[in-house]
């Protein structure tokens, strides 16, 4: 008798025994009845797609890709790999303009900077809104994210010779969000990680992660980003320097979405490229370096993880640095997705879904009362201040507000 | 990361160790591998003998309601199974003759309910039954794709409009004495249960579907939630990759997702389950426990694995991890000192001990939980 040992498929999809575990979790299904669900859309599809492209079913485009199918998968199946690989291998739709524009976070950013009064004040208008909304199907409800007149690599370069100084170095990856829309969580993090004893520096050439060109079926665009990306963070790695970061998606992006949906190797820099709170947690456990907080502070805070977070399995290391800071009083939050997923939110299509899934979040948010709520992902920030009224702030701007001056 | 204990394994053995541990004052990190055959659970706590008391004071403390009586259950084909605690959407009937006339309703076009077959035996046992189906608007968007009428997407709009199947079912009721109604009640609201039940000039009882189980999933939600609120770390995802281990002692273990940041600990729990969830592995040749490679009595022959008749008792559930009296795994001979196995891994090697099933979950982990906390006194 011959026996086959051992099954390989991509993404594990064999692995599949149609629970429908992951169905029960998707917060996608039951908001949205024409998503056909993760078993559907990912592992069965994919049975049919092999055998003829023509199964390829556009409703694959509701999926969120927050991976919570892959959390819950008991046999270790990447259905939303899965589900994202089928949408850029048989999905030849041109993108619309909206999501070129959703999508090229760092060339809006880049266009934006220089008259970024103007571009706040004009995309804050109501009827700048009700324009968008009606000739972009970007949702009237949403407020678009500030621009910064000033982007971080700039004032980190500015910086450059006082940062070199420190005898311990690390590169930031600081994503689109940092260098365009809030340098402020730059430079708490080069705050706090200064208070280390670490000096930060900026990676020779930063491209956008890219997973909102992903998303929005630009993955060509998104692996010549990867491609740069693992060239750059090569080059850190080569210098012995790790690759910090203070965005969650933009690491997993880094980390797995490259190999698994881009098909670009990572495997050199994969292990060096870490979430801020992650390396500082570390650190601070090691005993090779401690963070001294003022006497005096004082926060409710209520945390959220991220989906992206929660898939990396890193959310410990955020609330457990939170916790460490005396006059903290912490809860943790339920695990559930915020519905803004990026770029997702954002277009019109979605935003009833995507206020639909956020709802439980909200109304525990509001329950909690906390003074603020603390989060590692930018756009749950964006939705989650929409929603609740509730301010967000990354784990690494309280450490810093936290810090003894 | 430093813990008292570490509990690999999230599903109702590790859940109820942990519970117990985080209770008597314990630091507790659960690594789980995915969700867990708690998504397929019954309701009820099979050979649960007497540790009936203290598992139902436990659940109640995590909002978990458990119906502590001697009697029967119907099983979601017909029959009938003798029970003594099952979880509270469960109901339980003095003797097999469950009443004189019974109304089994279901909705149209959900195939994880068999009112065919529970009328057929039912009517053996001398009720009559009269089958009528249901269906409200709210629901009519589960039908646009062909996999989705299933029992947690019908859960999730009957916590919102159970009162329209309600009215609906009002009508449809004459003179019968039982209504029959699938367990798709109550997956976030509890208080759904107990507002259908007094809804009706008749009893009312919720019997099983096909998986997922709607009762065994919010059970095992309201657990996970218990545990994190006395504190105990939850890392969902996750899986043990390598452990550590010198003369006899397991120091640490590394995961997936923490890698370099090794989970520490003086006690570990092995509550990974059987086959279903790869606690144990069977390839052509051999069975085995993938983490820490742990001992297993079973036959070379593979053919002596099985029975070829498939409803026989089946040889190979009987395989398990070795353990001592207390639970501790052995390795190669000899038991570990501080690294126990709890629940499905094994098999039914502890049978006339700690039972099968639920109760073997349950029983094991308060077990390996009071020697833990007796060690540490």
């Amino acid at each position: 008798m011959k026996l086959q040992e051992f099954t390989a498929s991509a993404h594990n999809f064999e692995e599949c025994m149609k629970c429908t575990i992951c169905t029960a979790y998707c917060p996608v299904v039951p908001v949205n009845p024409r998503y056909p669900g993760p078993k559907q859309a990912g592992p069965d599809g994919e049975r049919l797609r092999l055998k003829d492209p023509y199964f390829f079913n556009q409703a694959l485009k509701y999926c969120l890709n927050c991976k919570r199918c892959e959390v819950v998968c008991p046999s270790g199946v990447k259905v939303a790999d899965i589900i994202q690989s089928a949408r850029i291998r048989y999905d030849h739709t041109p993108p619309r303009l909206r999501d070129r524009v959703l999508a090229n976070t760092d060339f809006m950013g880049r266009l934006a900077r220089p008259f970024a009064p103007i571009v706040n004040g004009v995309t804050s208008l109501g009827v700048t809104k009700t324009v968008l909304d009606v000739t972009f199907a970007i949702d009237r409800h949403r407020t678009f994210p500030k621009y910064s007149g000033r982007s971080f690599e700039g004032w980190l370069k500015r910086r450059a010779k006082e940062q070199a100084k420190f005898p311990k170095q690390v590169a930031y990856f600081h994503g689109c969000y940092a260098n365009y829309n809030y340098p402020q969580l730059g430079k708490d993090f080069v705050k706090v990680m200064n208070a280390l004893g670490i000096g930060v520096q900026l990676l020779e050439k930063e491209k956008c992660c890219g997973v909102a060109l992903i998303a929005n079926g630009m993955s060509q665009k998104a692996a010549r980003n990867a491609g740069q990306n693992v060239q750059a963070l090569q080059k850190a790695v080569d210098a012995g320097l790790t690759v910090l970061t203070t965005s969650s998606t933009c690491t997993m992006t880094l980390r797995d979405e490259y190999p698994e949906l881009l098909k670009v190797d990572n495997a050199s820099v994969r292990d060096s490229v870490i979430l801020a709170t992650r390396y500082i947690y570390q650190l601070i456990e090691s005993g090779a370096a401690q963070l001294r907080f003022k006497e005096n502070y004082r926060a409710r805070i209520a945390y959220h993880m991220p989906c992206h977070l929660e898939k990396l399995g890193w959310g410990i290391f955020s609330y457990e640095l939170l916790k460490m800071i005396p006059g903290v009083e912490f809860t943790l939050l339920d695990s559930n997705c915020c519905g803004i997923s990026g770029t997702y939110g954002f277009k019109k299509e979605n935003y009833e879904a995507s206020q639909a899934i956020g709802k439980p979040l909200f109304d525990q948010i509001r329950s909690v009362n906390p003074d603020f709520v603390a989060c590692d992902c930018e756009t749950c920030k964006w939705q989650l201040e929409m929603s609740t009224g509730y301010t967000v702030k990354n784990p690494i701007s309280i450490l810093a507000e936290a810090l003894e001056d | 990361m430093r813990f008292d204990t570490v509990i690999i394994g999230g599903g109702l053995a590790g859940l109820t160790a942990g519970i117990s541990l985080q209770e008597a004052g314990q630091k507790v990190a659960i690594v789980s591998a995915g969700q867990n055959a708690m998504h397929f659970f019954s309701g009820n706590f099979e050979e649960i003998g007497t540790a009936r008391e203290r598992v139902s004071a436990l659940f109640a403390s995590a909002g978990v309601r458990t119906h502590s009586s001697d009697g029967w259950m119907l099983m979601p084909m017909g029959s009938m199974r003798e029970v003594s605690l099952t979880l509270d959407d469960v109901a339980v009937f003095p003797d097999k003759h469950v009443a004189e006339k019974a109304l089994i309703v279901n909705y149209t076009g959900f195939h994880d309910f068999y009112g065919t077959f529970l009328a057929e035996a039912l009517e053996k046992n001398g009720t009559t039954c009269r089958i009528r189906f249901v269906r409200i608007p709210e629901m009519e968007h589960l039908r646009l794709s062909p996999s989705e009428m299933r029992s947690v997407n019908i859960a999730r709009v009957m916590d919102e409009h159970w009162e329209k199947v309600v009215s609906d079912i009002r009508v449809l009721l004459k003179d019968e004495d039982l209504i029959l109604l699938p367990q798709v009640f109550g997956l976030k609201d509890l208080s759904v249960l107990d507002k259908i039940r007094t809804a009706f000039p008749a009893r009312v009882a919720f019997i099983g579907t096909m998986p997922p189980s709607v009762p065994g999933i919010r059970t095992q939600m309201l657990l996970k939630r218990r545990f994190e609120v006395l504190g105990g770390t939850f890392l969902m995802g996750d899986e043990v990759t390598s452990a550590a281990m010198h003369e006899g002692i397991v120091s640490s273990v590394t995961t997936r997702n923490l890698d370099t940041a090794r989970l520490f600990a003086d006690h570990f729990i092995l509550a990974t389950g059987g086959y279903f969830s790869k606690g144990l592995v069977s390839t052509p040749t051999l069975v085995n426990e993938p983490l820490f490679g742990l001992d297993i009595d079973y036959p070379e022959d593979r053919n002596a694995w099985y029975d070829p008749d498939f409803f026989a008792d089946q040889p190979y559930l009987n395989f398990g991890v070795k353990t001592d009296e207390s639970l501790r795994a052995v390795k190669d001979g000899v038991p570990l000192q501080n690294l126990y196995a709890i629940g499905s891994i094994l098999g039914n090697t502890r049978k006339a001990d700690y039972g099968s099933a639920a109760g073997l979950a349950i029983r094991t982990a308060f077990a390996v939980a009071d020697t833990i906390k007796g060690g540490n006194v």
